[in-house]
Order: structure tokens, then sequence, then C-alpha cells
């Protein structure tokens, strides 16, 4: 028996997951309109491919991912594109961004798929794949998994399969284990090449049997020897990174540092099954398991594609009256959904169809009567209640130094407060402010520089020139002590002190010029055509005359 | 007595020299002060507080020569950190300034005759072109200055405010909304 360790604090809400985990996991129907945003993932917005009123086949790259940490986006379903365009997407600002709209054509026509062995491909070549093909971690925090996927930096020893699934409400994870545990591992072996890892553990929470059963079959029946199923004990946040590499390994993740650095990577399950489907079968990340759950008749898991418009698959389990808005995530984490019509993304692992019978409007605030309560649940042993004190002042910089950056936002402080606090929200709040004031001081010291640089190259400028003058100035005079002895001619202006240099300046200047103009020839006089000879001779006969007259004008009065 | 005095006047003269000398050997050039305003101060090099640059208004800020209320890019928050750092009251914009938002000037390129008088203008090297070309304004780089307005001979240029986009969002100040208490009306 493997010896688990336990990470601070933690909550036992209510899982409520035995709603929606009944049934097997159901295809969702096609539906009317794809909303599929562009940036669907941490880094680099992808770069649109694809014109208005494009056909597109399934699994057809639309979005090209851009720069290095980036994500491709596909079409999931074959159709035509009507719009790319701004749309209101997933967010919690409800703030459009840039999208593709795609209406199906009912046919689902696939694009010829490439189907491949990992075993006989190189990892550079893997992870180009993974990228092309849009697999980010299905998670909740989509960071494109190509770039997890190396370990030429440090040797990674475990890698730690995360289908804790904590949150309450949620089970997408549980039934992927339950019914396609086979892939799963696949998958995960493949990662495991990469990484080099000697092992993996992936570790589920005790309160989903089924799953931990088909994950240890799954095992045996594949012969993966160096894998090994572990329930742990469900407590929310267990499902959180650092905490279920805590659990399974007793390494605490320090500050400021990455887990890889600690010799562990890990991966949700469910990025492993798409990483699997997308080496194995060519299939892109075009769709995901969502948990339809809350004010709905028939709480179930629909395999949905990505852009599916959230209230066409709510409609599906058959949303009940009451329904106030989508909650995307659990109950914990998530965030209200601005619209029911936002599309699913790749982070979409639940909707909540929220009404006020589920989830009461919260009481109003009170004072924080420094219980600390917070502080015994926090997970990563923060001082919440110091955290919401510097926020709630706006002292950001006290904030940090009570480490306000290693807060997962899991909202167990939130959850225990027995004065109904919102802490999570100033925590976000000071976050996003410390981000915003990084990224002005950042562009505030570019255009310092770049104004200081600007400076000193004028000033540069400057000197470059007045150096060349004085450069061509001793060139002349040198030129000049040369010229008497070779033509002393120069010297024949009337009236002319030789010892006036201004003079003799500008009378050198009057020869230069006049020896330019003699040199210089007119370039169209040669192969003249004898109409153009006529015409020059005209032209010549008139000058003549016209000078002839000028004369006699000017003579005429004196 | 003498011994004493001899004692004072030795430790006196030794310190001196080993003062004077750190003086010369340690010397700081250029005022830190100055720096640090500088740091605080938002860059722009519009010259809205009468100062050609911000390190001119940094110098004159630091000789108690200007007042810290001054720079309209750096907002409330900009008066409020200079206060801080140097242990001064705040005070508000006066009548003739006001905070100003961010923004970003914008070249209409079908407008634009390539005549170079904007690029010699912007204080950050933010605009590209050359004589009779396009120019254009690397966004990225523009701080928002507005210097390069009055050059354009044919007022191709614009300000445009920088708004809040999905990119530049952030989360807000949690605030409530106070509902009325209610109470049950006493029984007759």
């Amino acid at each position: 028996m493997r010896t688990l360790y336990k990470f601070h604090g933690g909550v036992h809400p209510p899982t409520n997951k035995d709603q929606s985990n009944q049934t097997s996991i159901k295809q969702a129907a096609l539906p009317s309109k794809l909303i599929i945003p562009l940036h669907q993932h941490v880094g680099n917005i992808a770069r649109s491919i694809v014109k208005v009123g494009e056909r597109v086949l399934k699994g057809q790259i639309i979005g090209r991912p851009e720069g290095h940490l980036s994500s491709a986006v596909h079409a999931s379903t074959s159709g035509t594109i009507t719009a790319t365009d701004t749309e209101q997407v997933a967010h919690p600002s409800g703030m459009p961004d840039y999208c593709i709209t795609l209406i199906p054509d009912g046919l689902d026509e696939w694009m010829p798929l490439e189907e491949h062995d990992w075993q006989s491909m190189s990892h550079t070549d893997l992870r180009h794949k993974l990228r092309d093909a849009g697999v980010v971690g299905l998670g909740g925090a989509v960071f494109p998994s190509d770039m997890k996927l190396y370990s030429h930096n440090q040797k990674i020893t475990t890698l730690v399969l995360n289908g804790a699934e904590c949150e309450p409400y949620i089970t997408c994870d549980d039934l992927l284990m339950r019914e396609r545990a086979a892939e799963i591992l696949q998958g995960a072996e493949m990662m495991r090449a990469l990484l080099y890892a000697d092992n993996v553990l992936i570790g589920i929470e005790d309160n989903k049997p089924e799953a931990i059963a088909a994950m240890r079959t799954a095992v045996e029946a594949g012969k993966h020897e160096r894998m090994e199923v572990i329930a742990v004990p469900t407590i929310y946040p267990g499902g959180g990174a650092k905490q279920l590499i805590r659990v399974l390994t007793g390494i605490e993740v320090a500050a400021g540092v990455r887990s890889t650095n600690m010799g562990v990577q890990c991966f949700n399950v469910g990025t492993a099954y798409s990483a699997w489907r997308a080496i194995r079968y060519g299939e892109p990340l075009i769709s995901r398991i969502v948990t339809i759950t809350g004010n709905v008749a028939h709480p179930q898991n629909f395999e949905a594609l990505i852009g599916t418009p959230g209230n066409e698959l709510v409609a599906q389990a058959e949303e009940l009256s009451g329904t106030t808005g989508y909650i995307m995530g659990g109950p914990m984490m998530g965030v209200l959904l601005p619209s029911k019509q936002v599309g699913v993304v790749k982070a979409t692992n639940c909707l909540i169809a929220a009404s006020d019978k589920l989830f009461p409007p919260p009481a109003p605030a009170m004072p924080c009567i420094r219980c600390t309560r917070c502080a015994d649940v926090c997970p990563s042993e923060l001082q919440p209640q110091e955290l919401y004190w510097f926020s709630k002042a706006k002292n950001l910089a006290k904030a940090q130094d009570y480490h306000l950056f290693d807060c997962i936002e899991c909202g167990a402080c939130s959850y225990v407060c027995p004065s109904n606090i919102p802490l999570v929200q100033y925590y976000r709040f000071a976050k996003s402010e410390i981000w915003a004031q990084e990224a002005s001081q950042k562009a505030a010291d570019a255009a310092r520089e770049r104004h200081e640089f600007r400076e000193h190259r004028i000033e540069r400028e400057k000197l470059e020139k007045a150096e060349k003058l004085a450069a061509k100035e001793k060139a002349a005079l040198a030129a000049k002590a040369a010229r008497p002895l070779q033509s002393p001619a120069t010297v024949t202006i009337p009236n002319a002190d030789p010892e006036n240099t201004i003079q003799l300046k500008i009378q050198t200047a009057i020869d230069h010029a006049k020896e330019q103009a003699a040199a210089s020839k007119p370039k169209n006089t040669e192969q003249l055509t004898p109409e153009q000879l006529a015409q020059i001779a005209d032209i010549e006969a008139r000058r003549a005359r016209i000078r002839e007259i000028a004369k006699a004008a000017s003579e005429g009065p004196a | 007595m003498l011994n004493a005095l001899l004692v004072m006047a030795l430790i006196a003269a030794s310190l001196g020299a080993i003062l004077g000398f750190a003086a010369i050997k340690f010397r700081v050039m250029g005022n830190p002060l100055v720096e640090k305003i500088n740091g605080v101060l938002p860059q722009t090099q519009c010259g809205q507080c009468g100062f050609p640059g911000c390190k001119p208004y940094a110098t004159a800020i630091s000789e108690g020569a200007a007042d810290i209320n001054l720079c309209p890019p750096g907002g409330d928050e900009g008066i409020q950190k200079l206060a801080d750092l140097l242990g001064m009251e705040y005070k508000p914009f006066g009548s003739e300034t006001a905070p100003k938002a961010k923004s970003v000037a914008i070249i209409d390129e079908s407008t634009c005759i390539g005549c170079t008088l904007c690029i010699q203008a912007c204080p950050v090297d933010a605009i590209v072109g050359a004589a009779k070309q396009l120019h254009t304004i690397i966004a990225s780089e523009c701080t928002g200055c507005e210097l390069c307005l009055p050059p354009c001979p044919v007022d191709c240029i614009t300000m445009e405010t920088i708004t809040e986009k999905i990119t530049n969002w952030k989360w807000k100040y949690p605030v409530y909304a106070l509902t009325p208490a209610k109470y049950d009306s006493p029984a007759p």
C-alpha cells in the first residue's frame, strides 16, 4: 500500500456528482451553429485562415497557432463559415473576442485523417502534431500540451495523471475514465515516453469507485507496468495540480517554482485521451466531454463539439424553468457566463444551469472578524484574511509580500467565511491590478529607453555632421593649397583683393558650377528623327528672335 | 592635557582625511533622486507638464522648482506615487491640468503625404516611414503624447483612447449594491 501525504486545509462541500454520473456519455446533437473562439488557450491567439463563405471539413484547421506559445483551432464539423468577427465568448468579462461562426451542413464530413504510430515518430514531430491538433490542458487551465512535454531542462521522474475531479457537480473526467480508460492510458504512455518519466501515478478521488476500477482493469489489461492507479481521499481542492502532486508524491512545489523543476509533470486525464486521439487517429481536439447539470431534468455528460452554443447543449438535458444563467466550471471556481448563447470552449468541463433554488443569492458580506477559518482551510498555506485586508485597501505591494500569487483561487476561504466575504473576488481584483501595473511599468521603461536612445542618436548625428563638415572644409583647404600650382588662371576677378577669401570662395564656386554645366549634356539629344531636328531648329530660331526683340526693347528707351 | 588634545586633533585629522577621500572616491554622479522620480513618471515624454520630457520634469521636481501635480498622463495615481516617494502631501490636479485617459495616435494613411514631420516630433521613435512614403504608428510603442499632432500639415493624425478589451480587461473591485433592510411592521 502506497503512503499518501496530506496537504494543508481543504473543505468538504457537498459533491453533487450523483445527479450526472448515472448515465453514459451521450453524443450531443449537431447544433444549428458553432461559435468557435480563436483564443481558447493560454498564449497567443490563433490566426484565422478561413474566409467568410468558405466551406470547411470537420477537423480542418481554421486558426493557425501564432508564435511560441499557442495552439491551433479547428472546424468542429463540416459546413460554411458565415462570420469571422468578434462575438461574446466564455469569459468573465462578457466582452467579445475573435470567433469563427460555422453553420454545419449536417454531413459531418471529416477531412482526410492521418493515422500515426507514436512509437515510430520523433518526439519533435509528436509535439508539432499535438500543437497542430490544438491539444491543450482540459482540466481548465488550457495550457498548450506540447509546451509541457519537454524534458531536456530537467529530469522528470513522475508523470501525474489527474483524475481527481474535486470540484462539486463535475463528472466529465469520471465518465471518461469509466468508458475510455484504455485510450487514456495509451495517451499517458505516450506522454511518459515524451517526458522520459519513470512512472505514472494516476490520482482519482475515492468518491469515484467505478472510475478507479475501470482504470485499474485497463492498466492490467494493457500491461502498463509503470502505471499505478491511486485512490486519493475526497477533499476539495485535492484536484489542484500542486495539491495532487503533494498527496501522491509528498513533494511540495515551492512558491514560484514549477513542478517540473522538482521532477513531476501533471496532466489531466482528458488531455491524455485527446493527445492519444490526435496522434493515433489524427483527430484534432474538436470535441470534449461536458457535464450538463444543475437545474435540468436529465443531468448527464455529453460529448459536445467545440463551439456548440451553451443553450443548445443544455436544452438536450431539458433545461427547467427558473434557470437564471449558466456557470462554466464548478460552483467553487466556475464563472457565470455572460449569456446563455456563448459557445463551448476547450476549457468548458461543465455547464451548471443555475437557479435561485440551487444557488441562492449570497447573503450580504459582513466585516471580517479575523476568525482565521480561511487560513485553516487554505490549501496554499496563505493568510487569506491578511490578503483580503491588503487587497481591499489596494495595498498591492503588501499583498504580494504575503504571496498573493500563490493563491490558486480555489474558493475554499470564501466557502468557510462566516461573514460571507467574497474573498476570491478581492484576490482576483488585486492580481489583475498588479498585472496591469507591471505592464504599464514595462511600457514606461521601454518608452524611456527609446526616448534616451533617440536623444543619444540625435546627438550622435549632430556630431557626425559636424565632423563631416570639418573634414570637407579641411579637404577643400588642402585642394586650394594644391591648386595655384596647376591653374593660376582662377585669379581673374577684376579688382580682386587676393586677401579676400570670400570672393575667392565665391569665384571658385561659380567656376565649379560652370564646369559642371559644361560637363553635363542633355541626355535626349542623340539619335533624333528628322522631325525632332526640325522642331529643335524651329525652337532655336524662335529663341533667337525673342532675344533680338528683347535687345531692341532694352536699347530703345536708352 | 596636551596629549589628550593631540590625540583628539589626530583623530579629527584622520577622520577628515577618510571623509575627504570617500567624498572623492565614492562620489555619486548626478542626483539619484532624479532617477527615482523619473522611474515613477509615465515616460510619455509629452511635455504637458511644461518641461521638455519626463527627465527634465523629474529634475525640476527634485530641485523643488515644479509641483508634483503637473503630469496628466500619470493621473491621480501618479501624484500619489510621487507624494509617497518624496514624503509630500498629495495634491490634486490644478484647474488647468486634468488626468488623461491613455490613448494611441492613429495616422489616416489615405491622407498622409509622407512629409516626415511627425517622425521628427515623436519622442520615442514610434512612427515609421520615409520621405514621400506612408507613415504609420507602431501602436505598441506609442505613448499617446500627442506631440505628432501639431506638426502634421494635413491633420491626418487622430488620438484614439485605449478602451477596455478582453486582452486588457481587469477584474473589478468588488462592490455590492446596498439593499434596504426589511422591517416587519409591529403588530397593532
